[in-house]
């Protein structure tokens, strides 16, 4: 008890310097100006919306990704004040005075702006120099594409923050793995990396490369541990606490985590909005507004003489109702196939007083509910009754309008007694909702192809128009153009002088990093090949620092930008923004390593300094030189034409004299 | 030569040699006294220090005879396989499922007519030649399935396709026998493959599948056989197995592209292989450029020369046109006879899909008006890359137009139209034409040149969408121009149609292109079909998870009650079982990996040996479902159920294995050696009278069915129905 006040409280304070001033630099770099253009500028179109929607409270559904990085806007937008007021439908509009523009940009700047010294830092626990971590840090400082893409309301720089922040945590973890296992410590940096890789895919599902090549790191670093004959006599227990606190936070707690950012979303929005037709009818019944007005006080269950409109589940290309008016199918269509001529049924995807049927009892007669009510019950016979028209939903063995090989589905008519009546249904419950029932199955016995009977007749679609509108843009580019940056984004262009803002990377970094991956590779095959030999060209702890910066380094490269080959949606310049950190942190990698290794005289060793200062300062020029177009400075026409580096380079030049 | 490398070779040949030398030796002497039931099936795996001990000599010349039970077994296995595959293969006489795509091809081959396929020619080439020289003239159309074959010899086409079909069961048998070492394990993957509906159901038609899998699990053999001979490599039976793996990689990517699934496997092996070599320090970097020579030679020069062999033949037998030239570039078609190419004819503007003369354009210089043709004495001016032009349509004498309005169909493209009268218009009918790939200045060739044109005043580029216009535009393809400046194929034009009487006229074979170009060019066809080939939507397709669980098979013919339907499923007892045992090999395989990383002392020399038969052998086969499977995920194409027999074959290999190894591993803790043979073999028969017994059930899927559907009780397959899904 009282055992500390025996000894003084001393607070010892170790701080880099170096640190705190590359942070301060990136801080300075990335939020310098950060309300110019006060005007949209590129997917903050895109992103504001969803903003103003949180703002209002809205429900919505973006199918291109999680909320998280949705959720993390809208708090700056929340901080700032904003009312969500404000018209997202073009890029160049410029704001109105509610927008609180600089709150709603700081949160991607901030994370931008950190990732420098995460860089840094993850150097040194690479256990690669001082010097080398700095070179990293100075790196992404200095990366235009980079500060571009942290300076809007964009979702790159927070995506590439979190899975720099897990990469580091996994690497503080494993560090400390050796002496210190189950510390508190220990706990913390596990923790930290399974919270960062959900907060990374929670942001954009990109993040899941990131995180699938940390899982493999742990499980291989897992699996050397597990042949580590040195800890067999500590026995199976302690592994088997490893593998359990390994699993329980590099895979639980994620998931969970990720679970609980759609909870919050679902939790913030609880007013009915544009979106609410993609989910199902009972949880379009919860929001406030919408569809909830019409559910509330009705009856639950659907009893015999029930007034019904029937919504198909599925609800793809779009949600419909079942549907018939006094229409009649054609008596032969355009192929030369013949119909029954009887009234069209179809799906139809407006509310419509059309698409009210009433569920009657074959057996009776009678219309009305009965008192008490009957509900009807799963697997009862059924006949539906068009409450307009007063006709029964009938199916015969007559082809499908579009699918012959389906039957046609249609409301019966009595004006001739040829066909008979085959009106009878099977009422099938998947769930019982307040509106809904999911009949699958008809019940008379020749109808035997009862699923895609029901396709056909809900998917009378004739026009499909939607598709695939959206594949092309003036932007977008394909993967193989990332690597020499053949292409850019213009973000904005200001309404009357030349000043603009483009994605565009730092040419000389961008170079240098292709050459970093390239040495590294061929680099590492030669060791291999000659190790395999029982040639050893440099020591082993070297070799090891080698490979695990490789891993994680042309590792996250790999991940992050190979799987855009095979994906078939809409591509960007800025997808390649993550995989880009990765490859850069390999340049003072491999600098470092030829120097350390390959430089043998000190003679060798000044000359390579000096190479390294020399293109280092191309660097700095590069970023100097594109600076204006990252930071949107009012350039003149001879200005703007060199900087066309590329001819495939667009940048925007306003024709003279209009 | 062999002899001289010899002795230097000697210490890892010697290591390596001691499964291989096993044999009839063996197994009377080393097996422990443990199990001594059991040596015959398994014991022939053998531990080293014996082999140094006795001497052996590592290279035999050949490889020991097999003994007489293992020559029985493939015999049974042979026969039974050929009687399953070719029981009741006239029936049914018609045309069934894709038939009508390959017995059409194959008759297209006997025809000499050019068509194209998204597929590489080899197996409709073979199809053909069975059918040709089985007497079969190639007049039947083959135009949709359900068409009765009547007089016309189908039989020879049918008959080969189940011949390869039935070699997959000796193959399988062979492959899981060298890999495990275990006639049993062998046995079992054996009847699971003929007493699989499915595998014979796809054996029965002139279909690509079985020459597929032939080739597939002919290259899986050769190689199993090309490692088991490392301890000889460079003699006669290694050289035979090397290239014959390369022949048979070549035959599968030359059916179809799935092909590279087992190229890849091979690779793979390959690579595994030279590593090994490469630690072997007592091989000098000399012997090993050798090895790696020779695998060069025979896994990709010999593949690569026997599938552009492949492509000649194609090209040189197929010489009439016919309905594949619309797929091929202008200069291709031109070599086929009976091309219209040098008649009149061109693609046009509105990318109309025919040839017809309303396709043909003038081209004039932007600023004048002076090209008439009949004028004698205006020189004639070539147009050069770079200039600015206009083209006016011959019949209706509009210019080619384009203007800030959005196209009918893809609205962000801008709208094309004809405009002016008689060939005076506006600024906005100027086009800058250029070549790909060419300075300014060049002059532009017929049929060689492609070209971009750059509409000037907007800077957009003509292209065709590829959207069909709807009635209104006769349902023509609709062309726009982009403002996004890529380079598509859609936006290349070249000149078909050129008439100028003022210019000479050129013989067709100037635009003869290379044999190279051809085959590029046909790469870069089917490379599109196959992409080309997506669900339509709505349409209900085939997913890759359906498969494994064979969730819903393929109707190959008949659907009512009174048509002979043959439905293409599974033997679901078989498929399951393989399926439960992917995952029991999972979990076997973990362990053992566990196991031997944290260096538990294995109690026996069985358990060395075990696993090394799952880790090696089974891990070996399990890659190859995992090649031939997990990428179907991936791919946007239309998928169909039988893509997965591929994989299916792998399955049941890695059953036979499986099996085998679990009941010996289980069998050897029951302590009278009598009750631990009655365990295992009990084990291994009872499965197969499982198999055997389901087979009987399930027959009428692959052999016909007439009558009442599944549902109805008076139904022969009453009861069977136990997955809604199916449908039969």
């Amino acid at each position: 008890m009282l055992g500390f006040l025996k000894n003084p409280v001393v607070v010892t304070a170790e701080i880099n310097l170096s640190l705190v001033a590359l942070t301060v630099m990136g801080l300075m770099s990335r939020l310098w100006g950060l309300s110019y253009p006060r005007a949209v500028v590129f997917d903050e179109v895109y992103y504001g919306q969803f903003v103003s929607l949180y703002m209002k409270r809205i429900f919505f559904v973006d199918d291109s990704g999680p909320p998280l990085g949705h959720m993390l806007l809208a708090l700056g937008g929340y901080l700032g004040g904003f009312d969500g007021n404000f018209l997202w439908n073009r890029i160049g509009a410029e704001y109105s005075m509610n927008v609180p523009v600089c709150s709603l940009r700081f949160l991607p700047a901030l994370a931008g702006a950190l990732c420098i010294p995460l860089a840094y830092q993850i150097l040194v626990e690479l256990h690669f120099s001082h010097c080398a971590a700095l070179g990293a840090a100075l790196l992404i400082l200095l990366e235009n594409s980079l500060i571009t893409q942290s300076r809007f309301m964009l979702l790159e720089s927070i995506l590439i923050f979190f899975i720099l922040l897990a990469v580091l945590s996994y690497l503080k973890f494993y560090n400390l793995q050796r002496h210190s296992s189950f510390s508190g410590r220990w706990c913390f940096w596990l923790l930290l990396t399974g919270v960062a890789c959900s907060c990374a895919v929670g942001v954009k599902y990109m993040g899941l490369f990131t995180y699938m090549l940390l899982l493999a790191i742990a499980g291989l670093h897992f699996w050397h541990m597990l042949g580590d004959r040195t800890l067999s006599n500590v026995g199976a227990q302690l592994l088997g606490n490893m593998g359990l606190t390994r699993g329980l936070a590099l895979l639980v707690i994620p998931v969970a985590m990720y679970l609980s950012f759609f909870y919050v979303h679902l939790a913030l929005l609880y007013r009915s909005g544009p979106h609410d037709q993609i989910m199902t009818s009972a949880f379009q019944a919860s929001l406030e507004g919408g569809l909830a007005r019409i559910t509330q006080g009705q009856p639950l269950e659907v009893a015999y003489g029930s007034q019904i409109t029937l919504r198909n589940v599925l609800g793809k290309p779009m949600q419909c109702w079942l549907h018939s008016h006094t229409n009649t199918y054609p008596i032969r269509y355009e192929n030369g196939r013949g119909s029954s001529h009887q009234q069209q049924v179809t799906c139809y995807p407006f509310k419509d007083v059309n698409n009210w049927w009433i569920v009657k009892d074959p057996g009776m007669q009678q219309l009305v509910v009965s008192n008490p009510p009957r509900p009807v019950r799963h697997g009862h016979i059924v006949q539906l009754v068009h409450g307009i028209t007063t006709r029964y939903l009938n199916t015969h063995d007559v082809a499908a309008p579009l699918s012959p090989h389906s039957q046609e589905v249609s409301c019966y008519i009595d004006y001739n007694i040829s066909m008979p009546a085959q009106n009878l249904w099977r009422v099938v419950k998947h769930n019982i909702l307040h509106l809904k029932l999911f009949i699958s199955a008809c019940y008379l016995s020749h109808c035997s192809n009862s699923e895609s009977l029901l396709f056909t007749f809900f998917f009378q679609w004739k026009i499909l128009t939607l598709k695939n509108e959206d594949t092309e843009h003036k932007y977008s580019s394909s993967a193989l153009d990332w690597i020499t940056m053949d292409t850019n984004i213009a973000y904005w262009l200001h309404p009357t002088s030349g000043a603009q803002i483009h994605l565009l990377g730092n040419v000389c970094t961008w170079a240098s990093a292709n050459v970093a991956a390239v040495v590294y590779t061929c680099l590492s095959l030669w060791y291999l090949i000659r190790r395999r030999r029982k040639i050893y060209d440099i020591p082993e702890d070297a070799w090891q620092l080698w490979v695990s910066a490789g891993q994680i380094c042309v590792g996250g490269w790999v991940v992050n930008y190979l799987p855009f080959f095979l994906m078939e949606k809409t591509l960007f310049l800025y997808h390649y923004l993550p995989a880009l950190t990765f490859q850069i942190l390999l340049i003072p990698i491999v600098l470092q390593h030829l120097s350390d290794h390959l430089c043998r005289s000190l003679l060798s060793k000044s000359m390579f300094s000096a190479l390294v200062v020399a293109w280092f300062s191309s660097v700095c020029f590069a970023y100097r030189t594109f600076s204006p177009v990252t930071y949107g400075e009012p350039l003149s026409v001879a200005e703007l034409k060199d900087l066309r580096w590329k001819d495939s380079w667009n940048i925007l030049i306003r024709k003279q004299g209009r | 030569m062999g002899k001289r490398r010899l002795p230097a070779a000697l210490p890892a040949a010697a290591a390596r040699s001691l499964p291989e030398a096993a044999g009839t030796l063996a197994a009377a002497k080393l097996i422990p006294a443990a199990a001594p039931a059991l040596r015959q099936d398994y014991g022939s795996r053998r531990a080293p220090h014996s082999a140094s001990r006795l001497g052996t000599p590592p290279a035999s010349p050949l490889s020991p005879r097999p003994p007489a039970g293992r020559r029985a077994a493939l015999g049974l296995v042979t026969l039974l396989s050929f009687a399953s595959r070719f029981h009741r293969l006239p029936e049914p006489p018609h045309v069934c499922w894709d038939e009508t795509h390959f017995g059409k091809m194959g008759s297209y081959y006997i025809n000499r007519t050019f068509f194209f396929d998204v597929h590489p020619p080899l197996g409709k080439m073979l199809i053909g030649l069975a059918g040709y020289l089985s007497g079969y003239d190639g007049t039947f159309p083959f135009q949709k399935p359900g068409d009765r074959y009547e007089q016309h010899n189908y039989m020879g086409m049918r008959g080969f396709c189940a011949f390869l079909g039935s070699c997959l069961v000796p193959f399988a048998y062979l492959t899981v026998l060298e890999l495990s070492k275990s006639l049993p394990a062998a046995l079992l993957t054996a009847f699971i493959l003929i007493f699989d509906t499915g595998c014979i159901t796809l054996s029965q038609y002139i279909l690509l599948d079985p020459i597929l899998m032939f080739f597939l699990m002919g290259a899986v053999l050769s190689m199993v056989k090309c490692n088991s001979c490392a301890d000889r490599p460079f003699s006669a039976s290694w050289w035979l197995w090397l290239s014959l793996t390369g022949v048979n990689l070549a035959g599968a990517m030359g059916v179809k592209f799935v092909g590279l699934f087992v190229v890849l496997l091979v690779g793979l092996n390959t690579i595994n292989d030279l590593w090994d070599l490469l630690g072997n320090l007592n091989l000098s970097l000399v012997t090993f450029g050798k090895h790696f020579l020779a695998r060069v030679l025979c896994l990709i020069l010999l593949p690569l020369t026997l599938y552009m062999a492949m492509f000649a033949v194609h090209f040189a037998v197929l010489n009439k046109s016919g309905p594949g030239d619309g797929f091929f570039s202008s200069a291709f078609q031109s070599q086929l006879i009976g091309n219209n190419l040098h008649n009149v004819s061109i693609p046009e503007r509105e990318s109309y899909l025919h040839k017809d003369l309303n396709n043909l354009w003038i081209i004039k210089k932007h600023d004048s008006d002076a090209a008439d043709l009949s004028d004698s004495s205006s020189p004639v001016e070539f147009v050069r890359h770079g200039d600015i032009i206009r083209l006016e349509h011959k019949e209706t004498s509009r210019n080619l137009h384009s203007h800030q309005h959005e196209a009918p169909l893809t609205r962000k493209h801008f709208q094309v139209t004809g405009y002016g009268i008689n060939g005076t218009g506006d600024s906005n009918d100027f086009w800058r034409i250029e070549v790909v790939g060419r300075r300014a200045g060049r002059l532009i060739k017929v049929l060689r040149s492609k070209i971009r044109l750059t509409h000037v005043a907007t800077g957009c580029i003509l292209g065709s969408s590829g959207k069909t216009l709807p009635k209104w535009g006769w349902e023509q393809v609709e062309v726009t121009c982009t403002p996004y400046v890529k380079e598509t194929p859609n936006s290349l034009w070249n000149f078909e149609d050129h008439i100028n009487p003022k210019l000479p006229n050129i013989s067709l074979d100037v635009l003869k292109p290379s044999f190279v170009e051809i085959l590029l060019e046909s790469h870069m066809v089917m490379i599109r079909g196959n992409s080309g080939l997506k669900p339509k939507d709505n349409e209900v397709t085939s997913k890759p998870w359906h498969w494994p669980i064979n969730y819903q098979g393929l109707r190959f013919s008949g659907v009512n009650e009174t048509d002979y339907r043959v439905y293409l499923l599974g033997n679901p007892v078989v498929w399951w079982l393989n399926l439960f045992t992917i995952g029991l090999y999972l979990l076997i395989a973990i362990s053992t990996a566990v196991a031997l990383k944290r260096g538990v002392q294995l109690t026996s020399e069985h358990k060395g040996e075990l696993s090394r038969v799952v880790l090696c052998g089974g891990g070996q086969v399990a890659l190859g479902w995992l090649l031939h499977y997990l990428p179907f995920f991936m791919m946007g194409r239309v998928l169909y159920f039988h893509h997965y027999f591929p994989a299916m074959l792998f399955s049941s290999m890695l059953t036979g294995i499986t099996w085998d190894t679990l009941l010996k591993f289980f069998s050897q803790f029951l302590s009278p050696s009598t009750t631990a043979r009655r365990v295992y073999e009990g084990g291994i028969v009872a499965l197969i009278l499982l198999i055997v017994y389901s087979f009987y059930l399930f027959h009428p899927l692959s052999y016909g069915m007439i009558g009442p559907m599944a549902s109805d009780p008076s139904s022969p397959m009453a009861g069977l129905r136990w997955m809604d899904s199916w449908e039969f």
